[in-house]
């Protein structure tokens, strides 16, 4: 089942998309069918099993409290579209 | 007015928590670097890095956990909370939602020598985001800068139950947290630098109301006072609303210093969503018994024990044995002082009095003071000897305080000792005596006031340094002779 616009518009802002009307109505549709599939997980009849917290039977991944050098600044600062001061540089925020 | 409400408060505290390196990767956790210089592609967000958890990190929530009475529970797991800032370059923090390392326990509070217990929600381990700048005058500049050092450094989060009804009972809670927090050594609790931050919950209902009232998050409490002061402002504010027959917006307000209120932060038309999700890059937690059993056991001295140690073994009261634990510094230099001068109440009176008040003046904590404990021992040796009155110690005291010298040296120095050598004394006494034998007269007539005019005499001139026990004895021979 389509989402609403409304709903298409919601998540459209949480994810700080700018979207034209075509595009809602694709995505409504598109993300309906996308819900329904996995909606039928809740055919299955769970009862009894444990919830999953993670996909893998792994435990416990720990690393020791040891400092390593981080990367150089010039090369980790390399990418930023805008700097100043050795520092990212974005539009003010309040 | 205010006695138709109560107040109602809860308390989110961030700690920074002790450890070497950050949350998930080996970047440094050290304070005042240049900026960007502890950064590596995971706590900068670059696509595709995988986060490690840190050892040290759990433990030291464990530890916490222990500290507060809270529940350890044998499975804990890490969640992403969604949302932009550009203070978070992965668009996401790793935090817990609904397994976090420690759930439940509780803290005892003294407010007007009443105890109260206040009981903890939860508490939960994250990330911190990085800082950001803002250049020059924040009203007209269109930048900010973002430094990410900070970014990645394991804290964490302890939620308090809305079980605080007063601002003071606040800052008692945060003062207790603390000093658990510094005692069992997992957090350097310093509140200047961000590592204890506090958000307060707070909203105000009828008395009698059963539900709580609408309330309102205050950020950006970096110090005691200012929780203290934006719970009372808040409290007014939200009372003088409701009376003018306005409703309470829930909403994010922050702390202004310099203009001594809250205000509003952010409008609500977009409620948070923050999407959380479990983290699929970080494997859940198994905490086994023996794990914590192992922790429990290498527990350092908590405020709790440390303070019926001072009460069982120096007879010291409930009140002074609370301020003394209030730091594992402070407490550090009480026994430090105690191993030297074995008065326990009058090393506890200086150390609340005369140290306190000089700490506060300079806003300085103990760690930073140059006076060494056994100094203060020395100048309590010295009142007792009688080598200088309770009064010119205050003042050597305070020399003590500011340069870190000697108490011997400073009372050479300015010449402060008192004179107890008899002969000296006689030989001022007799001066006096014989400059005013209508008064010795009078003295002899049975006229007692007459001694103390002899003493104001004699103290007079010799500046206040004639030793007053050695002055009575010796003025009540002269006179009698």
């Amino acid at each position: 089942m389509a989402l609403t616009i409304k709903e298409v518009e919601h998540v459209a802002l949480l994810a700080r998309l700018e979207l034209n009307a075509d595009e809602k109505q694709t995505f409504a549709e598109q993300m309906g069918t996308i819900l329904d599939y996995a909606n039928r997980l809740n055919e299955l009849d769970t009862d009894g099993i444990e919830p999953l917290s993670h996909i893998l039977p792994v435990f416990n991944v720990l690393r020791d409290d040891e400092v390593k050098p981080g990367s150089p600044r010039e090369e980790i600062l390399s990418n930023a579209p805008l700097l100043e001061d050795q520092q990212y540089k974005v539009p003010k925020i309040i | 007015m205010s006695k138709e409400f109560e107040t109602v408060i809860g308390l989110e505290v961030h700690a920074e928590l002790k450890t070497a390196t950050k949350a998930f990767c080996s970047c440094t956790t050290t304070f005042g670097a240049e900026p960007n210089t502890q950064v590596c592609p995971v706590c900068s967000g670059f696509p595709g890095m995988l986060p490690v958890l840190n050892r040290k990190m759990v433990e030291l929530a464990i530890r916490t956990g222990i500290a507060l009475n809270s529940e350890i529970p044998e499975i804990c797991k890490f969640d992403r909370k969604n949302y932009f800032y550009p203070d978070l370059p992965k668009a996401y923090q790793i935090s817990q939602y609904d397994l976090p390392i420690c759930q439940g326990g509780f803290l005892d509070i003294d407010v007007d020598g009443e105890q109260k217990r206040i009981g903890i929600t939860r508490a939960h381990l994250e990330e911190d985001a990085g800082k950001l700048v803002h250049q020059g005058d924040i009203t007209t500049t269109p930048f900010s800068l973002v430094d990410l050092n900070r970014s990645g450094v394991p804290l964490l989060e302890i939620v308090s139950e809305p079980e605080m009804r007063s601002a003071r009972e606040a800052r008692a809670y945060m003062e207790k947290l603390r000093s658990i927090l510094l005692f069992a050594g997992v957090s350097d609790c310093k509140m200047q630098e961000g590592s204890l931050r506090c958000d307060a919950n707070v909203s105000v209902r009828p008395v009698g109301q059963k539900e709580f009232g609408t309330r309102t998050e205050t950020k950006n409490l970096n110090s005691f006072r200012s929780l203290e002061r934006a719970i009372e402002y808040e409290v007014r504010r939200q009372i003088e609303a409701i009376e003018d027959g306005e409703k309470i917006v829930q909403e994010t307000r922050t702390w202004d210093e310099e203009k001594q209120q809250t205000r509003s932060m952010r409008s609500k038309e977009e409620a948070h969503d923050y999407r959380y999700f479990p983290e699929p890059d970080l494997s859940p937690l198994k905490i086994s018994r023996e794990w914590i059993a192992a922790i429990a056991s290498n527990m350092p001295e908590l405020p709790v024990q440390a303070r019926r140690r001072l009460v069982e073994e120096y007879a010291l009261p409930e009140y002074d044995a609370a301020i003394i634990t209030l730091s594992p510094d402070y407490l550090e230099f009480f026994d430090q002082c105690i191993s030297i001068y074995n008065d326990a109440k009058i090393v506890s009176n200086w150390m609340m009095s005369e140290l306190n008040r000089l700490l506060n003046q300079n806003n300085m904590e103990i760690s930073d003071c140059r006076l060494k404990p056994a100094d203060l021992a020395q100048l309590l040796k010295l009142i007792d000897d009688g080598s200088i009155s309770g009064k010119m110690a205050k003042t050597v005291f305070e020399e003590m305080f500011k340069s870190g010298k000697k108490p011997e040296l400073i009372i050479k120095e300015k010449g402060m000792a008192l004179i107890s050598d008899e002969a000296t004394l006689i030989s001022l006494i007799d001066g006096i005596i014989r400059n005013n034998t209508k008064v010795m007269e009078d003295y002899r007539n049975g006229k007692e006031k007459a001694f103390g005019f002899f003493v104001g005499q004699i103290m007079k001139v010799s500046k206040g340094q004639a030793n007053p026990a050695v002055v009575n004895k010796l003025l009540k021979e002269r006179l009698s002779q």
